[in-house]
């Protein structure tokens, strides 16, 4: 069990990393949101599955279940509507070249 | 077990200051909501793992999904509020 605990955790914060180095390095807002909804969701399912794993009662790992079910479903709504907010304003999408202001 | 989630929680901790960077820096105020919104998650993740850490899994669930559910109606509030004020920066 422990293993397999462990190996929810490594797998969940590799994720996370990513998500994180995304966030650091991609080049505007559309990707970098992109990085977060994906990467973040399935660093957070994995984290909590192995916070589950490890929970000795039934219940518990059931309301974790349901934190990681409604994660799922409402981190990628979050982001959808920044996404569409910032589409809507015209908020400008990276095409290659060289920010102007840097 | 405990010295494992204790790890996993700082580590969580240690990439949220990406996410706090991100607020401080913008450059566009969706950027620092994107930033608030996956510093939330990060940190219903941290709560679960505190709860893990001190054997009290069974209170911290429920503040997490509190949690959660917060810091989603407040990232969506604030990407309509952006919109409609049309605010860039």
């Amino acid at each position: 069990m422990s293993a397999l605990v462990g190996a929810c955790l490594a797998a969940g914060l590799f994720f996370h990393g990513v998500a994180a180095l995304g966030v650091l390095r991609m080049p505007d807002f559309y990707t970098r949101l992109h990085a977060v909804s994906k990467a973040e969701t399935l660093g957070v399912v994995l984290t909590l599955a192995g916070v589950a794993a490890a929970s000795d009662s039934v219940l518990t790992a059931v309301k974790i279940a349901f934190v990681a079910m409604f994660l799922f479903l409402a981190n990628p709504t979050a982001t959808h509507a920044l996404g569409r907010a910032a589409f809507r304003l015209g908020v400008p999408p990276w095409t290659g070249e060289p920010e102007p202001d840097r | 077990m405990t010295a494992l989630f204790l790890a996993a929680a700082l580590a969580l901790l240690l990439l949220a200051l990406v996410y706090v960077h991100r607020i401080a820096v913008g450059p566009t105020v969706f950027d620092r909501i994107l930033g608030v919104n996956a510093f939330g998650t990060t940190t219903t993740v941290v709560l679960l793992l505190t709860g893990a850490v001190f054997d009290r899994v069974d209170m911290f669930v429920d503040i997490s999904l509190g949690y959660a559910i917060l810091s989603f109606v407040g990232s969506l509030a604030a990407a309509r509020y952006f919109e409609r004020t049309r605010t860039q920066r």
